[in-house]
């Protein structure tokens, strides 16, 4: 039995190709000039060069995190290039201008930026190595008020908004590779939702790695004012190369008095081969402040690629009466490791948050659950309720938990429930004797154990994200 | 009910079985026609559990000799999905629970499997609805459990009932009752054997594995078949099973074995 679910959690990747495509790459190494390079290519003001390097200086006197449970070889920080771009980089006005392999790629990977083909109501905004390379749909939001464009592009059109809000929920020197990012970020997505507006549609991101020597280090800053709320999704791919490559993102959002901001990520990054060779280390910031009173942020994240994942998205639950909310699948298989989970810290009364975590482990990979509630003394009549399943297929897997909780209110409640089951031959042996077969078992018992966070997601994310753990854990049989 | 020249469904001959290298069944002959209904007594131990598990094909037991022919066919050539598709049913002792997967699609999804392999149409959502909830009333579910995850905190009776339900949905060639009495309270006891003795037909039949006698009240058995040490020690009517009650297992033991219907 266990040679069968073996068979049935091996699938290769299928974006695994490259796209041959000319890139303009910076020499490898980081340094000073490096980051004043990346400022020049982008034509920057100089506070953001100052921004930049603040946090180059803030990283220097940093060490690499070394508490996460996961494990692997030093990064070579001057091996990697920190910027790398598709020629010719000149100005798209639309999405006629944009390199045909470039969109060929794209096609391929099922993301809609042809506007006419695009999913109805999906804004895309498209991230190729370093830079943005086509935004959708950005003429009618902005007929609303709604600004959605690359930060490179932000940071020329909306100058006042950026530096109003970039690095106030992550500050530069908040950790190793937040500096880092902060140090060298080249491109992202901004979205500004204006006061009163409720964005008409789903604003979407796709990003993707290309070169096998560059890192990416996008930058996302969603900011929803009073009475706004957004929907935001999040898709990454990567080519198959036998080296590991660097994904050090920061996401920032703020939510004002009242507002809503809803972000959902499938990330199914390259997560190496069945050796454990190869793949994408993913060291990902993710914040988002709940500033004004009734306001909410809710985190969904479905993590099934990266050979390494350590990431935290969490809320700063400030406002009064504001909500936090994270709901997780994480899937790792072959030697594939995540640290993840999330972080709610209550500082607003009456201040609401809920947690709910599956991860699934195959293979030999090692999963974790990492999260920490904390209750400030000011977040009276504060809520947290959490709850962190575990599942394991086969038995050269683990799976951990991690909960912190502080308290330091006693008007607070606080609950946390987890659990450890395992897919096991008396499962599968009770579909087989209702006449089901092992694949379909598996994935009935994984999308079941899932339900929770699938449903909080968007129609055609939660479509994408139970294909997506097919393919993942089902196996391929034709 | 035995019925005169009904057929043979299953013929089991000197059936050896072990679970990580030890030696449960011992040696087992049995032959059931279509029509009968068998109980299978013994102590905890005496295999009876193993038995049943085997003849489903779980993957946790070695044949290790004899032959188990079902309608004819070596059992041993299918695999555990494919003998439920020709109509070997077991209902479990302990039925798995299978968090956030709704009873109705793991019972649609199961009853479309055995359709298929019949040749029969399948259902969808909606006229399977309506054709799960008659057959719920055999068993006076409330449709509340169609809803539920697949016997996700249902209690032990709620299980049970499940159970049988599905075995109504798949209409069995065979079915197999792994001590489905235990832990039912006599409400329970009385709802789930109606439910038995309702789907009981010239076709079909069924082996009662259980300890007590006291699910042999409500569904009356042809033959009673004792087990010990992995064998069947003793064979005999439904009054086997009272004689069993008054001197209890060891006041029968010892006996030479004798296969039943041969």
């Amino acid at each position: 039995m266990s040679a069968v679910l073996q068979n049935l959690v091996n699938q290769p990747y299928k974006h695994g190709f490259v796209t041959d495509i000319e890139s303009d790459i910076a020499p490898k190494g980081l340094n000073e000039d490096i980051i004043r390079l990346i400022s020049t290519k982008k034509s920057e003001p100089e506070w953001l060069l100052e921004f930049r390097l603040n946090a180059y200086h803030q990283w220097l006197k940093m060490k690499e995190p070394e508490w996460p449970n996961v494990k692997y070889p030093k990064i070579d920080f001057q091996a990697i290039s920190y910027y790398a771009a598709p020629k010719p980089k000149k100005k798209l006005s639309s999405m006629d201008e944009v390199d045909p392999e470039l969109l060929r790629t794209f096609e391929k990977l099922g993301v809609p930026m042809n506007e006419r083909a695009a999913l109805a109501g999906v804004a895309v905004d498209v991230i190729f190595d370093s830079v943005s390379v086509a935004t959708t749909y950005k003429q009618k939001l902005a007929e609303v008020g709604i600004i959605f464009c690359s930060i490179s592009e932000a940071v020329h059109a909306h100058p006042h908004l950026v530096k109003q809000y970039l690095g106030t929920v992550v500050p530069v020197g908040d950790n190793y590779y937040a500096a880092l990012n902060s140090a060298v970020f080249t491109d992202g997505t901004f979205c500004f939702i204006p006061k009163g507006v409720k964005c008409p549609m789903d604003l979407s991101t796709y990003f993707r790695i290309n070169t096998e020597e560059s890192g990416q280090f996008e930058r996302t800053l969603i900011v929803a004012e009073e009475g706004a709320s957004v929907s935001y999704l999040e898709g990454c791919t990567a080519p198959k190369f036998d080296t590991n490559q660097l994904h050090a993102a920061v996401v920032e959002l703020i939510a004002l008095d009242n507002a809503d901001i809803k972000y959902s990520t499938v990330q199914n990054w390259y997560a190496g081969d069945e050796n454990g060779i190869g793949g994408i280390y993913n060291f990902v910031t993710k914040r988002g402040l709940a500033k004004g009173v009734n306001s909410r942020i809710s985190w969904t994240q479905v993590e099934t690629g990266s050979a390494i994942t350590w990431k935290y998205p969490s809320c700063i639950l400030q406002g009064d009466n504001s909500v936090g909310e994270f709901y997780s699948v994480a899937v790792t298989n072959n030697y594939q490791q995540a640290d993840t989970g999330t972080k709610m810290i209550h500082i607003g009364k009456n201040t609401r948050s809920t947690i709910v975590s599956k991860g699934i482990s195959a293979g030999h990979s090692n999963n974790s659950y990492r999260g920490l509630v904390r209750i400030a003394p000011t977040a009276t009549g504060a809520r947290n309720y959490s709850q962190c399943d575990s599942m394991l297929i086969g038995d050269q897997c683990s799976a951990n938990t991690f909960p912190y909780i502080q308290v330091r209110n006693q008007a607070a409640k606080v609950e946390h429930e987890a659990s450890t089951s395992k897919i096991g031959e008396d499962q599968l042996f009770y579909f087989a004797q209702r006449g089901i077969g092992n694949e379909e078992a598996v994935s009935m018992i994984i999308n079941g154990f899932c339900k929770d966070v699938f449903q909080q997601l968007p129609m055609e994310f939660a479509v994408e994200a139970t294909k997506l753990l097919g393919f993942k854990l089902e196996g391929s049989v034709g | 009910m035995i019925y005169p020249d009904s057929k043979v469904l299953l013929e089991v001959r000197g059936l050896r079985a072990t679970v990580n290298g030890i030696e449960i069944l011992k040696g087992i002959d049995l032959t059931v026609r279509s029509g009968e209904v068998h109980a299978i007594m013994g102590t905890n131990g005496s295999g009876k559990s193993t038995f049943a598990k085997v003849l489903a094909g779980h993957s946790a037991y070695q044949v290790t000799g004899g032959s188990v022919l079902f309608e004819g066919k070596n059992l041993f050539d299918l695999d555990p999905a494919e003998r439920a598709r020709a109509g070997v049913f077991l209902a479990f002792q302990y039925p798995i629970e299978i968090p956030g997967v709704a009873n109705s699609h793991f019972l649609r999804l199961a009853y479309n499997t055995v359709q298929a392999q019949r040749g029969k149409d399948e259902l969808d959502p909606l006229e399977f609805e309506d054709f799960v909830r008659e057959k719920m009333k055999l068993l006076e579910m409330s449709p509340d459990f169609l809803d539920r995850g697949v016997n996700e905190g249902f209690s032990g009776g709620e299980k049970k009932r499940n159970e049988i339900l599905q075995m109504a949905l798949l209409e069995p060639r065979l079915a197999i009752l792994d001590e489905t009495d235990s832990g039912l309270d006599i409400d329970a006891l009385r709802i789930v054997t109606n439910g038995v003795n309702r789907l009981a037909n010239r076709d079909n039949a069924t082996i009662l594995v259980t300890h007590y006698q006291r699910m042999l009240n409500y569904i009356v058995p042809d033959f009673v078949h004792v087990m010990q040490s992995g064998r069947i020690i003793r064979t005999g009517g439904k009054d086997l099973a009272f004689d069993l009650e008054a001197h209890g297992y060891d006041g029968i033991g010892n006996a030479q074995p004798v296969a039943a219907g041969a």
